[in-house]
Order: C-alpha cells, then structure tokens, then sequence
C-alpha cells in the first residue's frame, strides 16, 4: 500500500483482563507510508503558532480539563505519579515554559508535538517495519524483558507489544530498535486512549500527526 | 468517515500467557472499580485546587506512586486513594493559613496608606498578599533624610518586575554583513 492508499486507524489488541479491569482503555494505530526527516518550515511556523496559543495560562489549567485530566487518572490507576513521570501533553507543556516555546527537533517529532498539544492524546511513534502490527496492550510474564534495557520486567508491568514482544512499556521507555530512525521508511503512529478520552479525540491526534508527516 | 465508525478489535495473540491479577473475583473487582472513581474525583478536586493556588509557590502536590505500570491491587488502590485525600486535606489547610495571613497583609497595605508614619520602612510585596508579579508596597520618607528628620512618610508602588536578564537578543539589523547586503 502506498501514496494516497494508505489505510486508516485500526484498534490494537487488549488482553482479556485489562478490558475488564479498565473500561475505555484502547490503542489506536495508523500506518504511515514514510520515515522522518528534516522539519518543514510549515512545521516550523505551525509549532511556532502553537506556543504563542499555549502559555502559562494554559498550562495551568491543564489538569483540569477533561482529556489531560483523564491521562493523569489513569496513571494513578496504574501506580504512576503524574508529578514524577508525566502524561505526553504535560511533558510537553512543561518543556514550552522551560524554553519559551515548543523546540523544532525533526518532522516527526514536530508531528507528534502539534498533534499532542492539539489534542491532548499522547501520539508515539514505532518504525512500522519493525513491528509486526497491529499492536496490543498486555502485562509482561516472568521472563520478558524491554529489548535494550537491562534486566527483566516484573511480571505484570503493562506494556504495549506486538505478536512476539513489548516495543515500549505503556506510556513509558521504548525497545531499542523499534522506534523511527533516519532510515525508517514507514511509520506506525501509536496513541492510547483511556477512560473518559472519546475515541474522535484519539483519532483526531493520528489524523493530526498523519497530515503533518504527510506535508 | 467510515473507518472512524467501524473498528473491529484485533484479537490478542496466543502467547505469551496473560497474567491474572490478584483478586480477580467479581466483588473485588467491583472495590477496585470503586476505589478508582474516588481516586478520580480527588484526582479532580487536587486539579481544581493546583489551577486556584496559582501564584502560591512552595506548596507540595506529589502524592507518590506505588510503582508501576501495572494492575493494582485492592490495596494499593486504597493506599493510592488515602494518600490523595491526605494530601488535598493539607494542601487545603496549608492555603487556608496562607489566605489568612494574606488578608491580613492586605489590611497592613490599607493601613500603611492610610498612616504611612505609623508603618516606617514595612514593605509588602504582591506574593505576601498572594497576587502574581513583583510589586510592593513600601512605607518611605518623601526626600530622603529631610523627609524622616520631618516625618514625610509615604507609601511606595514599585513599577513592578525588573527586566528579564540576559543577553540581550540581535537586533533585526545584526545579521546583515558589513557591506549592508
């Protein structure tokens, strides 16, 4: 598939127990026919747009609004504290006070940035080719490790992963080797939704960080 | 948009074997379901209370994690629940005290201006009457030392905050070369 054929959004795998015990917890993929690059300067100049609109203000008020307050539940929920490890759109708020605005890095990255920002859904991305999609949401069994991180993972720990391992832990460190590279030539864009996130919100992040890879 | 209406979930794969949760039965799961609302609401409440603190520094909000990701148990929920109820208790308390004694700095403010003479060299600034900026209000002598062997006292607005430091940054026309082109 390729150029204006892509497909659309598909829903991730969820083992059975986590359906019960979290209700509204899904993954959301979209597959991207192309890598990363060098930010445009369209990009550039909609990232720049973006941290005159969001300023201290809207930091503030952000844990109570109803998508990033959602993120911060859920990491409670699964023994996370939002003031230490914080949710994608905090993180990145919290670096546009730190620098004065959001930080060009590549097309990716500024992809991911406008579409977090925009929607409130954290979007990361994995080298499509070097996952074997659609992915799920599981814990880990005795065992398993995060390829390129030292030691095993606690049995247990939630983990976002393909047919044969975890790529990343749920919003957490990556697998070495899986991520997008300079190379990479397509890419799978990832985004989780949680209780209380409507699933268009989720959607609109893909579309969002999709159109701007796109160009 | 079709393909935003029609998901079907992809099936989880065979392997690896999930694991099961302690507490797994109907009642517990119910506890848990329950705990997690409550942890959402104070979740809220701590929001709401971190947006009407603002510009109060120095007030702690981490409430701390039981170490994940992963499915909590009864227990942990609660001790998650019990530490978030703590720490909105306290916060709420600790912003009560200070409120306090901002209102009493702003009736100090209303009474300097009122008898400059009476409050001679007491400064209040915009943090002690929990407003955000760097004004204050300073009880001095009008002249100098003529105005304090007189008793001229007023009261002083400061402009309010000092520059930002640092470099300063290149003017429009620094980029050009030293032919102007």
């Amino acid at each position: 598939m390729s150029g204006s054929a892509e497909p659309g959004t598909e829903l991730g795998w969820l083992a059975g127990e986590l359906r019960e015990e979290f209700p509204g917890l899904g993954l959301h993929q979209l597959t991207v026919e192309r890598g990363s690059g060098r930010s445009t300067r369209a990009t550039k100049d909609r990232l720049r747009v973006l941290s005159d609109r969001f300023a201290g203000a809207q930091a503030i008020n952000l844990r109570h609004q109803p998508i990033p307050w959602a993120y911060r539940v859920f990491f409670r929920h699964i023994g996370l504290d939002p003031d230490h490890q914080r949710t994608p759109v905090e993180e990145l708020a919290l670096e546009r006070m730190k620098h004065g605005g959001f930080r060009s890095r590549s097309l990716l990255d500024d992809a991911l940035t406008i579409a977090t920002i925009e929607s409130g859904v954290g979007v990361r991305a994995f080298d499509a080719d070097r996952v074997s999609a659609p992915l799920g949401i599981r814990p880990t069994v005795a065992g398993e490790a995060l390829e390129g991180r030292p030691g095993e993972l606690p049995p247990g720990t939630l983990v976002v992963a393909d047919a044969e391992r975890p790529v990343s832990l749920l919003f957490g460190a990556g697998a070495s080797g899986r991520g997008v590279t300079p190379k990479s030539r397509r890419t799978l864009l990832v985004a989780i939704q949680v209780g209380g996130v409507p699933a268009i919100a989720v959607e609109e992040a893909l579309w969002l960080a999709a159109g701007v890879l796109r160009g | 948009m079709p393909e935003l209406l029609e998901h079907t979930e992809a099936n989880p794969p065979a392997s690896p074997a999930t694991l099961v949760p302690a507490g797994t039965g109907a009642g517990e799961r119910r506890a848990r379901g329950d705990l997690r609302l409550q942890i959402a609401r104070l979740e809220r409440e701590l929001g709401e209370l971190f947006a009407s603190a603002f510009p109060r520094r120095g007030l702690e909000w981490r409430v701390g994690a039981v170490g994940g990701p992963r499915m909590l148990s009864t227990g942990e929920l609660e001790r998650i629940r019990d530490a978030l109820a703590a720490r909105l208790a306290d916060t709420r308390a600790e912003l009560a005290r200070r409120a306090d004694a901002e209102e009493a700095n702003r009736g100090l403010v209303e009474r300097m201006i009122a008898e400059p003479a009476e409050h001679r060299w007491v400064k209040v600034s915009n943090e002690d009457v929990g407003e955000p900026g760097c004004r204050h209000w300073h009880s001095r002598p009008r002249w100098g030392i003529l105005g304090m062997l007189l008793g001229w006292w007023r009261v002083r607005l400061s402009s309010g905050c000092p520059l930002a430091a640092g470099p300063r940054p290149p003017a429009p026309d620094a980029k050009r070369s030293p032919d102007g082109t």
